[in-house]
């Protein structure tokens, strides 16, 4: 086993703990710290396997942008009071009782998967060590990929267009007369301050 | 590197299915959308060693366009959950009940 052999296998340790810990926290900040730790060891492993430019964007992009704009959400939305001990306690033990049957059921897969793969003797070869450099991997994008390139640039304007709107101030009673009172869906059923609306 | 493509694939199985686990299981829609994100990230890393193994550029280009969709994707879904809280004032899916009878 080679140095870079152990490397990967805990860093696939790491990565599995916090993905892990991420995903069962109840505290959403915490989730997304933890969240943050399971995208920088998917960047390192990236590295590992080749991918030096991936490994940047992977940080860059995953743990950099994406888990802001995550804070951000969880920042604006106010999260509940906390519940007296009893109230959380009731509501563990419900969500151990969620959580059974997909636990049961992702290890099913997971022991499928792991059935399908190591009974296939081609795979069992190693990788050998391959690198590929950021400016090679740019080349193919840019030179064999391009309509795909223009189809993500265009879905990225279209996402932010979509999140402007989404994200507008209800049209409310300046057109009630196009709109009618009882089609504005969006009008809270409790009692709603107008500063959220800003 | 001298890691089989087996352990790779377990490895990113092992995530994906955690993804899934958190997208089916938890009740808080941010929560949902942290999953769907480690399923994407999973598919990453398939598609990475894929480009080792097979010595195929391709692989990793597709990542690219896995980043680039999980963002419009993550952009689009926060907005809406923000949406969602604005009028309900929850982040239980559960309470999204507008169109049932």
């Amino acid at each position: 086993m080679t140095l870079y052999a152990v490397l990967f296998y805990a860093l696939a340790a790491v990565t599995l703990f916090c993905t892990l810990v991420a995903v069962t926290r109840r505290v959403l900040v915490h989730a997304v710290v933890w969240m943050v730790g399971s995208l920088l060891g998917t960047a390192l492993i990236f590295l590992l396997l080749g991918a030096p430019l991936l490994a940047g964007f992977e940080v860059i992009i995953y743990a950099g942008a994406i888990m802001v704009l995550f804070l951000f959400a969880i920042m604006l939305m106010a999260q509940e009071p906390n519940e007296p001990p009893e109230v959380r306690t009731m509501v563990r033990r419900r969500l151990r009782a969620r959580m059974f049957w997909p636990a049961v059921w992702g290890l099913a897969g997971i022991m499928a998967c792991m059935a399908l793969i190591s009974f296939d003797p081609t795979n069992a070869a190693p990788l050998a060590a391959g690198r590929v450099s950021p400016k090679a991997l740019g080349a193919w994008v840019f030179g064999n990929a391009w309509p795909a390139v223009e189809a993500v640039s265009l879905l990225l304007f279209a996402a932010l267009a979509g999140a402007r709107y989404l994200g507008l101030p209800l049209v409310r009673s300046d057109r009630p007369e196009k709109m009618g009172e009882s089609l504005d869906l969006d009008q809270p059923p409790c009692a709603v301050t107008p500063e959220d609306e800003r | 590197m001298i890691v089989p493509l087996n352990h790779i694939l377990l490895f990113a199985a092992a995530l994906f299915f955690i993804g899934l686990v958190a997208l089916v299981a938890r009740r808080n829609l941010i929560m949902i959308l942290l999953g769907v994100e480690v399923m994407l990230n999973a598919a990453g890393v398939v598609f990475v060693a894929a480009a080792l193994r097979w010595w195929d550029i391709a692989g990793q280009g597709m990542v690219l366009f896995i980043m680039g969709v999980a963002a419009a994707e993550i952009a689009v879904g926060l907005t809406l959950v923000f949406r969602v809280w604005r009028r309900t004032r929850s982040l239980n899916p559960d309470s999204l009940k507008a169109l049932k009878d």
